[in-house]
C-alpha cells in the first residue's frame, strides 16, 4: 500500500512539474537542447508561408524562421513549423508550443502588453486593403455601403473593418471565418462582395482565386499593419536573438552582402563589414548575443539579405509582384532600418 | 458453536491488522482518490496561474466589460461593435440556443417520419428510409455541414440575380430576405391575447377530459383550441385597426437592403444538424416501436380500437418510455454539434467566444465560459427530458 501511495505522489508531482515546464523563461536553452526552432507560421499564404508540392515550407515568413535557426545552429534546416490559424496562433505562443511566431502578425500595444508578447523588428510594413470583383465596378472603399465583407476572425483586420465603416457611416455585413481557406471559398462562392485583409495578403490571395484578373484591389489603405515576429515576454535573451536575426538581414542588404558574395566579403577591409561577419579579431558581438560570432554570416549564407528574401518570395519576379514600397531600405525611401551592429 | 465463533473472531483480530480490514481499506482508497483529484486540480490551476503571471498575461473576467470593437453578422439581440465582449458572447449564446431549439424540433419531426417509414409495409418507403439513415449516420457531421453550406451557396443565385418570391420575399446567396413587420401602437395586446387563448384552451382540455371520463362523451378540444389560439389574437389585431406595416427589402447596390434576412450560414447549419441528428432519432423511434410487443396492438384490436387509435393510445405511449432516454442524448449531441457552425462562419458561441479570446488573449477564461455554458445547456436539457420521462414512465400498479 505504501508503494501505491508513493507512486501516486510521484505521479502527481511529475504531472505538476510537467505542466510547469510548458513555457520556460529560457527559450534559447530549450531550443538548443531540443536541437531545432519550433516556428509558428501561417496555415498557407502564398509567398509568406506555404508548403510546396514536396511538403517543404517556403515563403517570406518561413525564411525568417530559417534565419533564426541559422543564427542559433548555423543550419537553416533546423526548424520545425507549426501551422497556426489567426485564432490559435496566440495560444500556441503563450503556451510554449512554438518558440516564436512569424505569421503576418500585426504589432499592437494590446498584443505587446496584455497578451504577454514582445515585438520589435518589423519584417513587413503593411496596411489593410479591400479586394472586390471587377464586375461590381467599385472604385473606392467609400462606395462599399451595404456590402457583405468576408474577413478572418480574431484579426486586427476585423477590428479595423468595424472602425472604418463606423467612422465613414457605412453599413456592412461581416461574414467571419476562422480559417483563411474558408474565407477564400466564401469569397469565391460570392457569399460576400468584398474581401478584406492586409494588402500583402490580398495580393497573395488573389493568386489563389480561379480568375485573378477578375478581381481588383481598391486603392484605400485603412490601417497601419506592422507585421513582425513575436516572442513571449520575459525572455530578453531569446527576444534579442529573434530581433537581431531580422536586423542582420537588413544590415546585410545595406552593406551589399548577398548569399553569393558573403564568403568573399569575409575578406573585406571595411571594419563595419568585418565586425558584422564576425571576422574581426576578438569580437564578442555574437557570443554576447548568446550565439556564435558567425551568426550574421550564417544568416546571410543561409537565406540571403532582406532584399534577396523579399525578391525571392514576394517580389517582382514572383507571381505576387509586390513592390518594395515601405519595405525598401531607409536609404532608398523605405522604412527598413537596422540599428548599428557594433 | 459459541466457542468456535469466539476463536475465529479472536484469530481475526490477531492476524488481520488494519491492512486487511475491507472497511479500512475502502476508506483509505477513497481518501487517496479524493486527495489525488484535489492535488491534480490544485496543481493545474496553480500552474496556469503561475504561467499566466510569468507571461504577464492579465487574468480574471474583467475583460468581459470592455468594448469589443468587432461586428457580428447575425445577431438576434441588439449588438454593435460598441457593445462589450460579454455582449458578443451573449449574442453567440443566443444563436447557439436558436440553432439548438429549431434543430431539435425539426430533427424530431424528420426522425419520427423516417423512423416510422422504416417500419412501413411499403417496400419503396422502407428502403428509402433505410438509405437515408445509413447515409446520414455514416458521414461526420462537419462534412454534412459543409455539404449543405456549399450546396446552399452553389444552388442559390448571386445577389443581383435574386429570385423573386411571393409577398415581397427574395432569395439569393446572401440569404432569404423577407418583409420585416413593423408593429404599430397597441400591438402588445396581441401576444397577450395569444397567451389568454392558450390558457383557456388548457382549461377547456381539462374540462373535456373530465367530462369524457364521467359521461363518455367526446368534445372537439382540438378545433376549439385552434379557434381560441388563432382566433383571439386575430380578433384583437382587427379590433386594434390592424397596427402593422412592413419594411420591404429593396435592391441595393450590392445586395438587398431593408427587410429581415435569414443568413445562409444559419440555414446550412440548421438543415445539416437537423438531417444528421434525424438519422439517429429515426433509429431510436424504430427501436421504441419495435420494443412494444405485438400482443399489445393485437389486444387493442381485440378491444375494437381502430388501427390509428391503437397506435396513438396503446403503442406510442409505451414506445415513448423506450424512446425518451436515448432521445435526450441526441438532443444534447445536436446542441453540442452546433459548435461546428464556426467552420462555416455562423456566429454561435464558439465563434464569438473565439474572436473574443483572440482579441483579448484570455484563453483560459473564454474556454471556461464555453465549458460552463455548454454544461448548463446540457444539464437543463437533461433535467427537462428527465421530467418528461418521469411523466411518461410506466406507473406500476
Amino acid at each position: 500500500m505504501k508503494k501505491t501511495l508513493l507512486s501516486a505522489a510521484l505521479g502527481a508531482a511529475a504531472m505538476s512539474f510537467g505542466f510547469a515546464s510548458a513555457a520556460s523563461a529560457d527559450t534559447l536553452s530549450d531550443v538548443k537542447a531540443k536541437g531545432f526552432v519550433q516556428c509558428g507560421v501561417n496555415t498557407g499564404l502564398a509567398g509568406f508561408a506555404q508548403p510546396d508540392s514536396s511538403g517543404n515550407w517556403k515563403g517570406f515568413d518561413v525564411d525568417y524562421c530559417k534565419a533564426v535557426a541559422a543564427a542559433v545552429f548555423g543550419d537553416v534546416s533546423k526548424v520545425k513549423y507549426t501551422p497556426t490559424t489567426a485564432q490559435s496562433r496566440f495560444t500556441a505562443l503563450q503556451s510554449g508550443e512554438v518558440d516564436l511566431l512569424v505569421r503576418n502578425t500585426t504589432w499592437t500595444i494590446n498584443r505587446d502588453t496584455a497578451l504577454g508578447f514582445n515585438f520589435r523588428y518589423v519584417n513587413y510594413y503593411d496596411g489593410q486593403g479591400f479586394m472586390v470583383p471587377k464586375s461590381l465596378n467599385v472604385k473606392s472603399a467609400l462606395e462599399l455601403s451595404g456590402a457583405a465583407v468576408c474577413v478572418q476572425s480574431g484579426t486586427t483586420t476585423e477590428l479595423n473593418l468595424a472602425d472604418y465603416f463606423k467612422a465613414n457611416k457605412l453599413e456592412y455585413k461581416p461574414v467571419v471565418f476562422e480559417k483563411l481557406e474558408e474565407v477564400n471559398a466564401a469569397y469565391q462562392a460570392g457569399r460576400c462582395d468584398v474581401y478584406t485583409t492586409d494588402q500583402s495578403g490580398l495580393y497573395s490571395l488573389r493568386l489563389s482565386l480561379s480568375n485573378p484578373a477578375d478581381h481588383v484591389i481598391l486603392p484605400e489603405i485603412i490601417s497601419k499593419e506592422p507585421l513582425g515576429p513575436a516572442v513571449r515576454q520575459g525572455d530578453d535573451k531569446w527576444f534579442d536573438i529573434v530581433t537581431w536575426a531580422g536586423y542582420a538581414m537588413v544590415q546585410a542588404e545595406e552593406f551589399g552582402i548577398t548569399q553569393a558574395n558573403v564568403d568573399e566579403m569575409k575578406n573585406s577591409t571595411n571594419p563595419d563589414v568585418r565586425r558584422f561577419l564576425g571576422v574581426e579579431k576578438d569580437t564578442k558581438i555574437g557570443t554576447d548575443l548568446g550565439v556564435t560570432n558567425e551568426w550574421a554570416y550564417n544568416i546571410v549564407k543561409g537565406v540571403g539579405n532582406y532584399g534577396e528574401v523579399f525578391e525571392r518570395n514576394i517580389g517582382q519576379n514572383t507571381p505576387l509582384k509586390i513592390q518594395r514600397g515601405l519595405n525598401a531600405l531607409w536609404s532608398k525611401g523605405g522604412l527598413q532600418y537596422a540599428p548599428p551592429v557594433r | 458453536m459459541t466457542d468456535h465463533a469466539i476463536r475465529v473472531s479472536s484469530q481475526k483480530t490477531e492476524k488481520a491488522s488494519l491492512l486487511y480490514d475491507p472497511k479500512v481499506r475502502s476508506i483509505f482508497f477513497q481518501i487517496l482518490t479524493a486527495a489525488i483529484v484535489v492535488l491534480a486540480v490544485w496543481s493545474i490551476s496553480h500552474n496556469v496561474a503561475t504561467n499566466l503571471a510569468r507571461a504577464n498575461i492579465a487574468s480574471g473576467y474583467g475583460f468581459l466589460a470592455g468594448r469589443s470593437g468587432f461586428d457580428i453578422g447575425f445577431a438576434l439581440i441588439p449588438y454593435s461593435s460598441d457593445g462589450t465582449y460579454g455582449r458578443a458572447i451573449l449574442v453567440g449564446l443566443v444563436n447557439t440556443l436558436l440553432i439548438a431549439f429549431t434543430g431539435v424540433i425539426t430533427a424530431t419531426i424528420i426522425g419520427f417520419i423516417i423512423g416510422i417509414g422504416r417500419l412501413s409495409k411499403n417496400w419503396l418507403i422502407a428502403k428509402l428510409c433505410t438509405v437515408y439513415v445509413e447515409v446520414f449516420r455514416n458521414i461526420p457531421p462537419l462534412l454534412v455541414i459543409f455539404f449543405w453550406y456549399s450546396g446552399v451557396l452553389a444552388f442559390l443565385p448571386v445577389a443581383r440575380e435574386s429570385w423573386k418570391l411571393p409577398i415581397g420575399m427574395f432569395l439569393n446567396n446572401r440569404g432569404l430576405f423577407f418583409p420585416k413587420p413593423l408593429w404599430g401602437e397597441g400591438a402588445e395586446a396581441i401576444p397577450v391575447a395569444l397567451l389568454i387563448g392558450v390558457i383557456i384552451t388548457v382549461f377547456v382540455g381539462r374540462w373535456a377530459k373530465k367530462r369524457q371520463m364521467r359521461t363518455g362523451q367526446q368534445f372537439h378540444t382540438i378545433w376549439t383550441g385552434i379557434a381560441l389560439i388563432v382566433g383571439l389574437p386575430v380578433l384583437t389585431f382587427l379590433a386594434l385597426g390592424a397596427p402593422l406595416s412592413f419594411d420591404f427589402p429593396n435592391a441595393g447596390r450590392f445586395s438587398l437592403s431593408g427587410g429581415s434576412v435569414i443568413a445562409p450560414e444559419f440555414v446550412a447549419l440548421y438543415l445539416a444538424l437537423s438531417f444528421y441528428t434525424a438519422a439517429f432519432i429515426a433509429e431510436i423511434i424504430r427501436a421504441g416501436i419495435r420494443g412494444v410487443s405485438k400482443g399489445q396492438s393485437e389486444a387493442s384490436f381485440a378491444l375494437g380500437l381502430q388501427p390509428s387509435q391503437a397506435t396513438r393510445l396503446v403503442v406510442v405511449p409505451q414506445a415513448m418510455r423506450i424512446i425518451i432516454p436515448p432521445l435526450t442524448s441526441q438532443y444534447l449531441n445536436l446542441t453540442k454539434n452546433s459548435s461546428l457552425g464556426v467552420a462555416i462562419g455562423f456566429p454561435e458561441l464558439v465563434s464569438t467566444g473565439g474572436t473574443t479570446m483572440n482579441q483579448t488573449g484570455q484563453a483560459v477564461e473564454v474556454i471556461s465560459i464555453w465549458l460552463v455554458v455548454y454544461l448548463a445547456i446540457s444539464i437543463a436539457t437533461s433535467l427537462l427530458m428527465n421530467w418528461f420521462n418521469a411523466r411518461m414512465a410506466l406507473v406500476e400498479r
